[in-house]
């Protein structure tokens, strides 16, 4: 056949004894994925492939680029996006949702809890030590009330799909979830890629996330047009395109730690005509790098006086600093008894086998099973501080040995899931791609979840690490009515 | 507007009008060398000179011949003020007010330092190369502004633009005058010659005044060169022009009310004085002097600038702020 006028073609692809979310295991494909195959099937390989290269190009140019800390030379990188979509049906959503919504309100209430009477503790639900040796449970936040006393304002849960298409919750992220002008620019992209089949298709818009931001923000003042801002760390970090892509969508200000200062118990921006009232923080900073007075005497950078600002009620601050505590990794074992003990419900959504490593018989068993598991420490993201044991060599196992016997709080340990893959554009032709699943929260008036996220791609054959500080790419998610 | 980003803003615009006028300068040189007799050798080092350039080129090269001089000012990554680093710079000043800023501004800003910092090894271009790529950058830096033109609101971002732009301008253009004073003649007899007017028409060239030039003046003679690239009240490129441009911005940005501040009263009055001066004065006093002079007049302007609106204040510099409330 003339090269030029090859179709797409799925005819070779091989769902590999894993979950595949296109294809059931005789090789037909799922309803949800029918009409997008036959339309795809029908683009010639070549156009397919100018609409990958196209798409790329759009993102180098629009400068959605990422930092990778440890490399000098060319620092940016473009996350990659696959062009063919990932689909989650309607029924399945409603499900999802309702168990975020869930999720999140019993972590909120775990939250308040925590900083305030603590009867989770005295009623022998989770370990006072474990939260007392968490690095993320402030100890300055006791006693305060956040505005309208929502503490997880955005939270972004990391959800997988297991061997038979289960979805499970892996983690949660309340400091500062990122990765959400990707699941914004990958629509957009999508919208130029495949117009007629979005249209034909039914899928729920993402588009209105900044505005909904931007409402749950402004609901944390009591003025009636409170001045928000995004805090950043600034150009150098890692998820800078974000910030500043959030705060243009919003129509707010983006702010440095040195554009702001504390004057008379007010936060102020400093402007080229005055100082000028912040009223509330989207906060891409480190609770713990916001205030030197209050977390760190010896550190430079930060606004000095803003945590007692906050304190008195005079800024409000999304994330609340001190939420953190929430997302210790060790934590996380305990959110379905926290969700029975809050709400006194079953998790809707089930988490993740997980062993504790300071429990002594889970101690014991990570230690015999390592290379079976994949260990995690207890504050690190990104896909840092972490082993695949079935993927890694004797010495590394050792290594993680050692340090679970030296600090056995820092560390847990899950079996490891073999993620559902999802048909992936590689080289020209289809292949199996492991994936997850980041939606996003917002906590204002009320719960709501964004209908689609970030659907994460570990590009590397094989591989289950889907972070893009890791090499990972990403997908459009389209949720269906 | 945040101070941070009114210097982002005000320096993003100066670092591209900077890469214009390097690619200016070595086109001028270009531009001299296929004009010279044969008996005339080329002449590099005047351009590092004139930009003060040629102490630190003198630490990394031996001599300035052609290509070194024309790799360290367009690509030497020591070199902070070479055309690349310029791009680099303005790029990163636009990523950190990108959403202050319109998309088509910070998209061609990127896409073209994207592009220049791919180019193939520039070492062993040949003159049309070398010329090609500095027409791109000229053509690069007028269509940011022509973007800014068409696609930003006349609000204090613009101002900030417009200022950086004109105050780099100003200092460029006093420059290119300059430059005539450090091209060598063979002897003090070639003043007036042909030799001396074909250099000084490439200078003219170099910063698109000559069909501006002759409307004005028709005949080339140095002091009218002088008036119109130091004083003209209506030539884009000339100083009087540049900072009197500056100085409305400025005006725009304090508001017409305001009592003038520091800013301001020396941007003021150093335009006034320039709009009094004669020609016949500036050659007087001798054209590299007055340049040299007005170069480090210019620079207390930017100084002004900085201290008004960018330095970041301790709390007691705002008094007006506490009635706020």
């Amino acid at each position: 056949m003339n090269q030029s006028l090859e179709l797409n073609s799925f005819s070779g692809y091989d769902p590999g004894g894993f979950y595949d979310e296109m294809f059931e295991a005789d090789g037909s494909v799922r309803p949800e994925y029918a009409y997008l195959l036959s339309q795809i099937e029908m683009v010639p390989r070549k156009d397919f492939t100018s609409k990958q290269h196209a798409a790329e190009r759009a993102l180098l140019s629009m400068g959605i680029t990422f930092n990778v800390y440890s490399e000098n030379e060319g620092v940016e990188r473009i996350m990659p996006i696959d062009i063919l979509p990932r689909i989650i049906t309607g029924s399945q959503w409603r499900e999802l949702e309702e168990g975020l919504i869930q999720r999140v309100t019993a972590l909120n209430l775990f939250i308040d809890d925590l900083y305030h009477e603590q009867k989770v503790i005295k009623d022998g639900i989770i370990p006072r030590h474990v939260i007392e040796s968490s690095k993320s449970f402030l100890p300055q936040c006791k006693g305060l009330n956040p505005p309208r006393g929502i503490w997880c304002h955005i939270t972004g849960s990391d959800l997988i799909r297991d061997g038979r298409g289960q979805f499970m919750v892996l983690e949660d992220n309340l400091r500062c979830p990122s990765g959400v002008s990707y699941m914004l620019e990958n629509r957009e992209i999508l919208k130029k890629s495949f117009p007629e089949i979005l249209e034909n298709m039914d899928v729920q818009p993402v588009s209105d996330y900044p505005t909904r931001l931007l409402d749950m923000l402004q609901h944390l003042s009591n003025k009636a047009a409170p001045t928000v801002v995004v805090l950043t760390p600034g150009i150098y970090n890692s998820a800078y395109f974000e910030h500043s892509y959030l705060a243009q969508q919003m129509g707010v200000q983006l702010v440095e730690s040195s554009d702001l200062i504390v004057v008379d118990g007010q936060v102020k921006m400093r402007t080229t005509s005055g100082f000028e009232t912040v009223d509330v923080i989207y906060r891409r900073v480190d609770d713990t790098f916001m205030d030197p007075l209050a977390f760190n005497p010896e550190s430079l950078i930060g606004i000095p006086g803003i945590f007692e600002a906050y304190r008195n009620g005079k800024v409000a601050i999304a994330n609340a600093p001190g939420a953190g505590v929430a997302d210790d990794k060790v934590v996380y074992a305990y959110v379905p008894r926290i969700i029975q003990y809050y709400l006194k419900q079953e998790a809707i959504i089930p988490n993740v086998h997980t062993y504790i490593c300071e429990e002594e018989d889970s101690r014991k068993y990570v230690l015999e099973h390592i290379e079976e598991l994949v260990v995690k420490e207890a504050n690190e993201a990104g896909g840092y501080g972490m082993l695949i044991g079935p993927k890694s060599t004797k010495a590394e196992c050792e290594e993680f040995r050692k340090r679970i016997l030296t600090n056995p709080r820092n560390y847990i340990a899950q079996p490891t899931i073999s993620l559902s893959r999802v048909p992936t554009n590689i080289d020209g032709h289809f292949e199996g791609r492991h994936v997850d699943l980041r939606p996003y929260i917002l906590y204002g008036e009320k719960v709501e979840v964004i209908p689609g996220g970030l659907t994460r791609v570990a590009m590397r054959k094989g591989s289950l690490v889907v972070n893009s500080s890791q090499g990972g790419g990403s997908k459009d998610t389209w949720v269906l009515y | 507007m945040l101070s941070r980003v009114a210097n982002s803003i005000y320096w993003m615009n100066r670092y591209i009008e900077r890469a214009e006028n390097y690619a200016r300068f070595m086109a001028v040189n270009f531009n001299l060398i296929l004009d010279m007799p044969p008996s005339e050798k080329e002449q590099w080092e005047p351009l590092l000179i004139a930009n003060a350039d040629h102490h630190l080129f003198q630490e990394y090269f031996d001599a300035p011949t052609r290509d070194a001089v024309l790799q360290f000012m367009s690509f030497d990554q020591r070199n902070p003020n070479s055309i690349l680093q310029c791009f680099k710079q303005a790029r990163e000043n636009a990523r950190s007010v990108r959403e202050i800023i319109t998309k088509e501004m910070w998209e061609h800003l990127n896409e073209f330092y994207l592009h220049i910092k791919e180019l193939p090894n520039s070492r062993a271009w040949k003159m049309g190369e070398w010329q090609d790529f500095f027409n791109e950058v000229k053509m690069a830096s007028q269509l940011f502004y022509g973007i800014i033109d068409s696609t930003l609101t006349r609000n204090e971002s613009w101002h900030f633009s417009r200022l950086g732009r004109f105050i780099e301008r100003a200092d460029k253009t006093s420059r290119f005058v300059d430059i005539k004073y450090f091209i060598l003649l063979p002897n003090v007899d070639a003043i007036g010659t042909n030799l001396d007017l074909l250099q000084w028409s490439a200078v003219l060239k170099s910063v698109s005044a000559y069909n501006m030039y002759r409307q004005a003046f028709r005949v080339l003679k140095p002091e009218d060169i002088v008036d119109f690239l130091v004083l003209d009240r209506y030539f884009p490129r000339s100083i009087y022009y540049c900072l009197s441009q500056a100085e409305q911005s400025l005006l725009s940005i304090s508001g017409k009310e305001a009592p003038l501040n520091k800013a301001l009263k020396v941007v003021g009055k150093l335009r006034s004085e320039l709009e009094y001066t004669e020609p016949s004065e500036i050659i007087e006093a001798g054209l590299h002097e007055y340049m040299d002079k007005f170069q480090q007049r210019n620079n207390e302007v930017g100084a002004a600038i900085f201290e008004a609106y960018f330095a970041l204040k301790p709390v007691e510099t705002f008094p007006g702020d506490r009635l706020e409330q």
